[in-house]
């Protein structure tokens, strides 16, 4: 995964639930590719008719409310969305992306700054956003350490993995 | 400096220092998944190079959401999940012994004071009712929770509710909770935790707890503790599967934000479309039409729930407009309000009663709306598509205004419906 990319941003209000991400209707499978054509379809029926991959989300606050489903993210990433920028993420929402390798990053002022259509880009390492239409600049919030780590080893997939080996090699 | 309850849990589960803000790793006393998160669990386990659960007598599998398998891929999602539970000789139970997973594993002692709970599904947060600190994740979380026993945490802030004053016999757990939801919107908890107390939490029956505790996640918050007593440990100690320890808040704990509740002042209230908080009492709600009405699930689908549908329906007709659908939230329930005389209340009013199951609260299956329809509901989640179709309406509201507003068809305030001398007193297992 690169850690800079550029795309269109689709930008949407507060309190987008994991209801609109992926209706529950489709949740007898959490595989990506069949997730992500259904992806925001009770919130913006056009979204994946237009959108392109390495396009960009751009929400208000508290994105990814309600249920504990991965298959949010999972669908979000499917769909081939590069990152996702809010002014707050919901705290399942937010441990879910960073497991599974989905880039977010929290940023209110950006969320000001945008308006669907325009041209983003994201330096992710930097946590730095560019609307590259308006020339403006922002900064997003850094995560902490512990997480910046999780994400650096991959999520939390090869992080357990490393641990079970440890705790393996301890016992022999 | 003295712990709030929630880092009182977290301190005696951790080595790491714990203060709000500062990020754990945490032992796991129990850790459960239901029928749509544990398939990508399972697969997560596996990549992590996990052989088996850290505990099998502490890890579960509760098929709840989609069961009775609604089509052919539910039914293979259930079987992924009921092979993986028998090779690792954990916890699983078959549809018709089992129930709605928040209101099923309390019941089983299996969530219990002091502990920390690990969920996949948001509304794990109920076990907060029995003073557990129980958080929902997400399947890949749990995966890891299976795999070492432990999970990290950010310790949250603790918003402290405190609920002064005596409800009126109209005002149901659902009522507080939505009214505090409406009061401080659907992410003024976002991150924290919420810890409940006050003379009107500790008049609270547990079920009513549990409905409380069940939609904390609707105010954004990791978990919703209420401080144990002596009706926490009752029901404990007659259910617990395994010995625990309670733990309490110290007095001089610190609090980001303390909220005070006049129970007193409060009505029996709707969350109209599509959020939360978007809350109204039934009497300022003018003329709203409904279609069907939902008693049920993990936030109120418990004995307490149907008594008090069962005293509005006795001798009454359900609106020969609307589909009344009824379904106790585990199979005890179930048997107990058979005995009691509830579901031939609820058959001879009209209504449709089923087998323990989340059912159409969030859209499987067992009462789905049309476009255009509205459902009058005792779930927790009145989003955009929640129950069927987008353009589909859900209002929620507890178990008095949903039966009243099932038989006059609109949404109505029970005290149009009922007299105060029908009201039960009250089962609370005493």
């Amino acid at each position: 995964m690169s850690d800079r990319f550029s795309g269109r941003a689709w930008v949407y209000g507060d309190n987008v639930d994991t209801d609109v991400i992926i209706p529950a209707r489709y949740l007898s499978t959490s595989d990506p590719a069949e997730l992500a054509p259904h992806c925001l379809e009770d919130l913006d029926p056009g979204f994946m008719k237009r959108m392109v991959q390495g396009d960009i989300l751009v929400a208000g606050n508290n994105f990814g409310c309600g249920s504990s489903r991965e298959h949010a993210p999972l669908a979000i990433k499917g769909a081939g969305v590069s990152c996702v920028i809010a002014a707050s993420f919901a705290r399942i929402f937010f441990r879910n992306a960073l497991n599974i390798g989905l880039p977010i990053l929290e940023c209110p002022e950006a969320v000001s700054g945008i308006r669907s259509g325009q041209r983003i880009e994201v330096d992710l390492a930097e946590g730095r956003i560019l609307n590259l239409d308006t020339g403006q600049a922002f900064s997003a919030k850094p995560f902490p350490p512990f997480l910046r780590e999780l994400v650096a080893r991959g999520g939390l997939v090869p992080t357990v993995k490393a641990r079970l080996e440890e705790k393996r090699r301890s016992t022999h | 400096m003295g712990r709030t309850l929630a880092e009182a849990i977290i301190a005696s589960h951790t080595a790491d220092p714990v203060e709000p803000g500062s990020i754990c790793r945490v032992r796991v006393d129990f850790a459960f998944a239901n029928d749509i998160t544990a398939a990508p669990a399972i697969a997560e386990f596996s990549r992590m190079g996990a052989e088996a659960v850290f505990d099998p007598a502490r890890c579960a599998i509760v098929p709840d959401h989609f069961t009775p398998n609604k089509d052919i891929a539910s039914a293979r999602q259930v079987q992924v999940a009921r092979g993986f539970a028998r090779k690792q000789g954990m916890l699983f139970w078959e549809v018709g012994r089992a129930g709605v997973e928040h209101a099923f594993l309390p019941e089983k002692g299996l969530i219990l004071p002091g502990e920390v709970i690990l969920g996949a599904d948001s509304h794990t947060c109920t076990g907060g009712a029995l003073g557990a600190f129980a958080t929902g994740v997400g399947s890949t979380d749990l995966a890891a929770a299976w795999a070492l026993g432990e999970t990290w945490f950010r310790v949250p802030e603790t918003i402290r509710v405190v609920m002064d004053g005596k409800a009126s016999p109209w005002v149901t757990g659902k009522d507080l909770i939505l009214s505090l939801i409406g009061r401080i919107g659907v992410e003024g908890a976002r991150y924290a935790a919420l810890q409940f107390e006050g003379p009107a939490s500790d008049a609270l029956p547990m079920d009513d707890r549990f409905t409380v505790a069940n939609m904390a996640v609707e105010a954004g918050a990791k978990a919703g503790l209420f401080v144990p007593d002596r009706r926490t440990l009752e029901y404990a100690k007659r259910r617990a599967a395994r010995p625990f320890e309670p733990l309490y808040p110290d007095p001089d704990a610190t609090y980001s934000q303390t909220i005070r509740i006049d129970a007193a002042s409060l009505e029996p209230v709707v969350a109209l479309p599509h959020l939360p908080s978007n809350v109204k009492t039934a009497g300022e709600c003018g003329r709203i039409d409904l279609d069907q009405v939902f008693i049920g699930s993990c936030t109120n689908g418990r004995l307490r729930d149907l008594e008090l549908a069962a005293a509005v329906l006795r001798g009454r007709k359900v609106h020969e407009r609307v589909r009344l659908v009824v379904i106790p939230a585990t199979a005890e329930v179930f048997a107990e309000a058979l005995k009691r005389g509830f579901i031939e209340t609820f058959l001879e009013a009209g209504a449709a009663v089923s087998t323990a199951s989340c059912g159409p609260c969030l859209g499987g299956h067992y009462g789905i709306l049309a476009p255009g329809e509205r459902c009058l509901s005792t779930s927790n989640r009145n989003f955009v598509g929640r129950m069927g179709h987008p353009e589909s309406e859900v209002l929620l509201c507890g178990p008095l205004v949903a039966a009243a507003s099932a038989v006059t068809g609109r949404v109505t305030d029970p005290r149009e419906v009922l007299g105060l001398e029908e009201l039960p007193k009250g089962v609370d297992e005493e």
